[in-house]
């Protein structure tokens, strides 16, 4: 009689409608049969706009943040799509036609990819992305070779999973050398020749930086790894399909690829490994020998189809995206800075791949210009997006000033790019950096004529009024230790 | 009895769902509290006033190496020592410019020594503030403190040269 009771009580209120606005439980107790799939969506979308995370905001962002991912290219999912519904055999199976057509499908797709950068399709290995990549080339080979060659030279500005390696065969007894850049962000090539010892067995160079946006000299770094005979790897995640890259003029034994920079999908990447000279590698993937032995692993059918279309489009595409990207950077620079001033484009000018543009700007934070810029998806160099105080390390490597360091964006500008969304883009920029230097102490001393560099920090107890400099250093008022003979140090004492 | 204690557990697991989902959002790192964008973008009390003026304090604390730097300016009627307006200037993250506002906001129509009592931990948990940021209250505080400073020691100053004018005027006479 109680379990009756609890059953009717139970239907009752499984049954009973629910003003609840939270999505999850309205789905559980309308449709508790259904095979739709799980909806993750928090966001609250109404008439009047999109609000997330207390921000409000009137429709969907510009995207101008390429760098981080980029969209699938709407004729890469169409390529994708039989190879999930209809064609969907593991490649390795070998007794079936769903198999078979599934290994002929990847192996088309090693081709694309091959065709790109001029290598053999025996030379590529698929894997899950860029930072696979980077791990196996950098931990691989220096473990292959660890008897002979104890030394890995690679650059302050390298991606983090490149740095996170270095460091973790540092903690392995290896020795890294991290060469500095210049200040526009190009490696000297002196100093990389002068690094080079008899037991360097691997260079580590990016070809194009994801912060700044620079392209390193790759065929001049070639000739002298070529002169030593130490191999070189290079990260081109970022460059992949944007600037022209052929493996044998750049004297390259490793590459690094990634498909979701290049308009493919997620979740997939390649490694080329050169193989006349061959270049040995030790597995970080164990399992049944897939891929030559040096990636274990099923491959994904549709990931591997899809990045192989990418690559296709993307050599066919090449020049005019170039050609148009180049013009939007343009538009967008000029359209920030002839209203404004105090801009200041971090790294190379000449040596930079046009769709990446990071923008410092005087007497404005980071943060809290990304705050305002919430209708554009752009992403910052500055200490805030990094969940730590310090301003990014590629931009401290470039010896960009603290002050400056703070206040970097990046605009990612790509195929899909609009003039309108750069047009509008620029404005907003402006709008806010204008707003936030109005409400900036610095730009207030600057307009005044004081140096703000002989300042180095404000504590307790300013002079009254004016903050003066004189010959000593100390303040007009007189009440104040200095520090230092420049500076107007200001400390409770 | 027996129906009443049954609906109590029912009611209690099917409660669960909405409560936990609801905490997942506020819990993230990034969010915004919704008065932190308000600060932010309708700003109160944002210039400046004549550093020269005798009745205002100006207190400017941080380090541009660090990114923030605060300029909190008060005009203290010299009667009562009572707060009549305050401003500020801000360079640095949205937290800061929200910490600096609100206290600009707060010391409004104080006493200079009340204002001495406002705690950084209050400015904080006003603006719902994560670990990370907490330094932005702590730099409004010390902008308070800094500005009262000021202009305290403007007003020694000006009694001390008033006392030695008259010092110097009866040793004329």
């Amino acid at each position: 009689m109680t379990s009756k009771l609890l059953a009717a009580l139970l239907r009752r209120s499984l049954l009973k409608p629910t003003t609840s606005s939270c999505y999850s439980t309205t789905f559980i107790h309308r449709r508790p049969l259904s095979t739709a799939a799980a909806i993750v969506e928090p966001l609250e979308e109404d008439a009047n706009g999109i609000t997330m995370k207390g921000v409000k905001i009137s429709g969907r962002p510009l995207y101008l943040d390429v760098q981080a991912t980029s969209p699938v290219d709407p004729r890469v999912l169409d390529a994708m799509l039989p190879y999930y519904v209809s064609r969907y055999g593991n490649p390795h199976s070998r007794t079936h036609l769903y198999g078979w057509e599934s290994e002929n499908a990847v192996e088309s797709g090693r081709a694309q990819v091959a065709a790109l950068i001029n290598a053999s399709p025996k030379e590529i290995i698929f894997t899950s992305g860029a930072t696979e990549s980077n791990n196996i080339s950098i931990k691989g080979v220096m473990h292959f070779y660890k008897d002979k060659k104890r030394h890995v030279i690679t650059t302050q500005t390298e991606h983090k999973c490149v740095l996170d390696s270095c460091r973790h065969l540092q903690q392995e007894g290896f020795d890294v050398t991290y060469l500095p850049v210049k200040p526009d962000g190009l490696i000297d090539l002196e100093k990389l020749r002068e690094s080079i010892r008899p037991d360097t067995g691997l260079i580590s160079v990016m070809m194009v930086n994801n912060e700044i946006g620079v392209i390193q000299p790759m065929e001049e770094i070639g000739k002298i790894c070529k002169e030593f005979n130490v191999p070189l790897h290079t990260d081109a995640a970022q460059a992949l399909g944007k600037i022209p890259i052929d493996v044998d003029k750049m004297n390259i034994s490793l590459m690094s690829l990634s498909g979701h920079k290049i308009y493919g999908p997620k979740g997939i990447g390649a490694l080329y490994v050169r193989r006349r000279p061959r270049i040995r590698v030790e597995p970080q993937m164990n399992g049944g020998g897939q891929e030559r032995g040096l990636r274990s692993g099923t491959v994904p059918t549709p990931l591997v189809v899809g990045f192989g279309a990418a690559c296709e489009l993307a050599m066919r595409e090449m020049e005019y995206d170039d050609k148009r990207i180049k013009a939007l950077q343009e538009r967008l620079l000029d359209g920030i800075r002839e209203k404004i001033d105090g801009v200041v484009v971090n790294g190379s000018t000449e040596r930079r791949y046009a769709g990446n543009l990071n923008l410092s700007f005087a007497y404005v934070e980071g943060e809290s210009l990304l705050m305002g810029l919430k209708e554009v998806a752009v992403s910052s160099g500055s200490a805030c997006t990094s969940a730590s105080l310090e301003p990014s390390y590629v931009l401290r490597a470039l010896g960009v000033e603290e002050d400056m360091a703070h206040t970097s964006i990046r605009y990612g500008i790509g195929r899909f790019t609009t003039e309108e969304e750069i047009d509008r883009a620029a404005e907003l920029t402006v709008k806010q950096v204008e707003k936030l230097r109005e409400m900036s102490p610095l730009y207030e001393m600057v307009k005044e004529g004081i140096d703000i560099k002989k300042v180095a920090h404000f504590g307790y107890g300013v002079v009254a009024g004016r903050i003066q400099l004189d010959q000593s250093g100390r303040s007009s008022s007189g009440h104040l230790s200095s520090r230092e003979s420049n500076l107007c140090l200001i400390r409770l004492c | 009895m027996l129906r009443h204690a049954s609906k109590m557990i029912l009611g209690q697991g099917l409660r669960f769902p909405s409560t936990r989902a609801v905490t997942v959002g506020a819990g993230t790192p990034r969010m915004y509290h919704e008065r932190v964008v308000d600060h932010y973008s309708n700003p109160r009390n944002v210039g400046s006033f004549d550093k020269n003026d005798p009745n205002v304090g100006t207190g400017l604390v941080g380090a541009p190496a660090c990114g923030d730097v605060m300029k909190l300016q008060i005009r203290v009627d010299e009667e009562n020592g009572k707060i009549v307006d305050a401003c500020f200037k801000t360079v640095g993250w949205g937290s800061a410019i929200a910490s600096s506002s609100v206290a600009t906001e707060w010391v409004k129509g104080k006493q200079m020594e009340e204002v001495l009592s406002i705690k950084n931990t209050e400015i904080a948990k006003h603006l719902s503030l994560p670990p990370v940021k907490l330094h932005c209250s702590m730099l409004a505080e010390d902008a308070i403190k800094a500005a009262v400073k000021d202009y305290e020691s403007k007003r020694a100053k000006s009694n001390a040269s008033e006392e030695a004018a008259s010092v110097e005027k009866a040793a004329d006479a």
